[in-house]
């Protein structure tokens, strides 16, 4: 028991160290901007059917749903405002954290993985280029970038497909669909939310980067990494979402 | 003092001594062979050399720069008078050869692009590859992986080179073609190399002087033909053999 705890503590203390030192090489020079603008092009591409899907299904099962709930009370008209907040608080940030998790953070792993056990690391290294820079630095930065834009997609859509169902159900105006949905939104529902996924973004990129660059026994080991990726990954996120849910309530309500 | 001077190196993993006590000394110019089995810290030396892995204690002197505890960003400077063939090869497998070349000459800055595509053409010319510039590395050979390495290695005209097992995974042919390809490089280029390999047929080639290492342990330092003559009960075994 003790032997598990000192090993939960070390990794605890390794990430930690890993992410500190990645947050400090990013506002170092060189800023190889060329390899972020890659990474976003090459991750986001990656990312947005899968993305994309989930906010448009997402949209669509919450009208379904919710629409004969409020219709009990006579609420039925909220459910413009009720989709659009729930979405871009809470559903919109963690759903894509967690698409995103599963989709870059596993590829980044793996990718990194390759390359160490390859030793293309190695060779980065003995050329004279950090590679800590080079490959991790580059790719957290751009993940952390990646998320606001994609959960603004997933937002977007998910709030088209919740108009989607309330036309084909109640015929409803989109002037007055649209008018409801925006308008119930506050900028304290819009910028922790934002701040969170900037928040969500960083740790997928730390952890992929970090089970990648670290891995250890060859091609067995980069499976290994890909998996503790996302499942340490989507817990980081979950735990993260709660703490900032309860201090975003406390903050601004 | 030579160009590489390594007195009292000692390594060790988790506690288990990997290197025990290594001195060793290369000329500028010359080429020293490392001959040992499997498993016997060769390739953990070498990456020691070039300060991928961290002494426990010792000094390695490169060109009189000591390495050991040297400034990270002091360490990348140093690294680029160095060449480095990987046993794969470790080229980039998300660029195509064209890019694993172009890539270590871009990343200085003190080539324009007419040099750099020149340097290119060169280096293939050398290494007898001009067709496989467009090729990635998944459509190459292992013989083609090497010679590929051997150029990117190259490229930036190094001082000093380090081969790691550079006919390991060869067929005989393939892994002499390559010991003479290095010879020969070596000789237009006038490096000053270490190679670490348990090919003798690679040391005969390339070597001006062997060391063998046995268990960490140097057992024998001189030229090949001291080798035939020694007395040391690992290097006649490890001379039988061959």
């Amino acid at each position: 028991m003790k032997a598990a705890y000192l090993r939960f503590a070390g990794l605890v203390g390794n990430t930690t160290g890993f992410a500190w030192r990645c947050l400090r090489d990013a506002f170092r020079p060189p800023y190889e901007s060329k390899e972020i603008l890659k990474h976003l092009d090459e991750l986001g591409a990656k990312s947005l059917p899968l993305v994309g899907t989930t906010g448009l299904m997402i949209g669509l099962i919450i009208a379904i749903q919710s629409r004969p709930v409020l219709a009990r009370f006579g609420a039925e008209m909220y459910v413009p405002a009720m989709v659009s907040i729930s979405v871009v608080r809470e559903l919109g940030p963690i759903l894509t954290a967690l698409m995103v998790t599963g989709r870059v953070g596993s590829g980044i792993s793996a990718e990194l993985g390759s390359m160490r056990v390859t030793e293309q690391i190695d060779a980065l290294e003995v050329s004279g280029i950090n590679s800590f820079r080079y490959l991790v630095v580059t790719r957290v930065i751009a993940c952390t970038l990646l998320l606001p834009l994609l959960t603004g997609i997933v937002d977007v859509l998910a709030i088209l497909g919740a108009f989607v169902a309330a036309l084909t159900e109640t015929h409803v105006s989109a002037n007055l669909f649209f008018h409801s949905a925006v308008y119930s939104l506050w900028l304290r529902d819009i910028i922790p939310a934002i701040l969170k996924t900037v928040v969500f973004g960083f740790i997928i990129g730390v952890i992929g980067c970090r089970q990648g660059y670290t891995v250890t026994g060859g091609t067995a080991g980069v499976g290994h990494a890909s998996t503790n990726a996302v499942v340490t990954a989507s817990l980081l996120i979950l735990f993260t979402d709660l703490v900032l849910a309860k201090l975003t309530v406390l903050l601004w309500g | 003092m030579g160009m590489i001077d390594i007195r009292h190196l000692q390594i060790s993993f988790d506690g288990v001594p990997i290197l025990r006590d290594v001195n060793l000394t290369v000329e500028k110019g010359r080429t020293l062979v490392i001959l040992g089995t499997s498993g016997t810290g060769k390739s953990v030396l070498l990456k020691n050399i070039i300060g991928l892995i961290a002494a426990d204690s010792g000094s390695i002197r490169i060109g009189g720069e000591e390495i050991i505890g040297m400034d990270p960003e002091d360490l990348y400077k140093l690294r680029r008078r160095m060449g480095y063939l990987f046993q794969g090869a470790a080229l980039y497998d998300w660029m195509s050869v064209r890019g694993n070349l172009e890539f270590p000459l871009r990343r200085r800055e003190l080539l324009d692009e007419g040099e750099i595509i020149a340097r290119v053409t060169e280096q293939l010319r050398l290494v007898g590859l001009e067709d496989a510039i467009d090729k990635m590395p998944s459509q190459l050979s292992g013989g083609m992986r090497k010679r590929i390495g051997l150029a990117r290695a190259l490229i930036t005209r190094p001082e000093i080179m380090l081969y790691d097992e550079p006919t390991t995974g060869l067929d005989p042919i393939t892994g002499r073609d390559i010991s003479h390809l290095i010879q020969h490089l070596q000789e237009q280029h006038t490096l000053t190399s270490i190679a670490v390999t348990h090919d003798i047929a690679c040391a005969r080639i390339i070597a001006d002087r062997v060391a063998i290492l046995d268990k960490g342990v140097i057992c024998f330092e001189g030229t090949l033909d001291d080798m035939s003559g020694s007395t040391d009960t690992f290097v006649k075994r490890f001379i039988a053999a061959a």
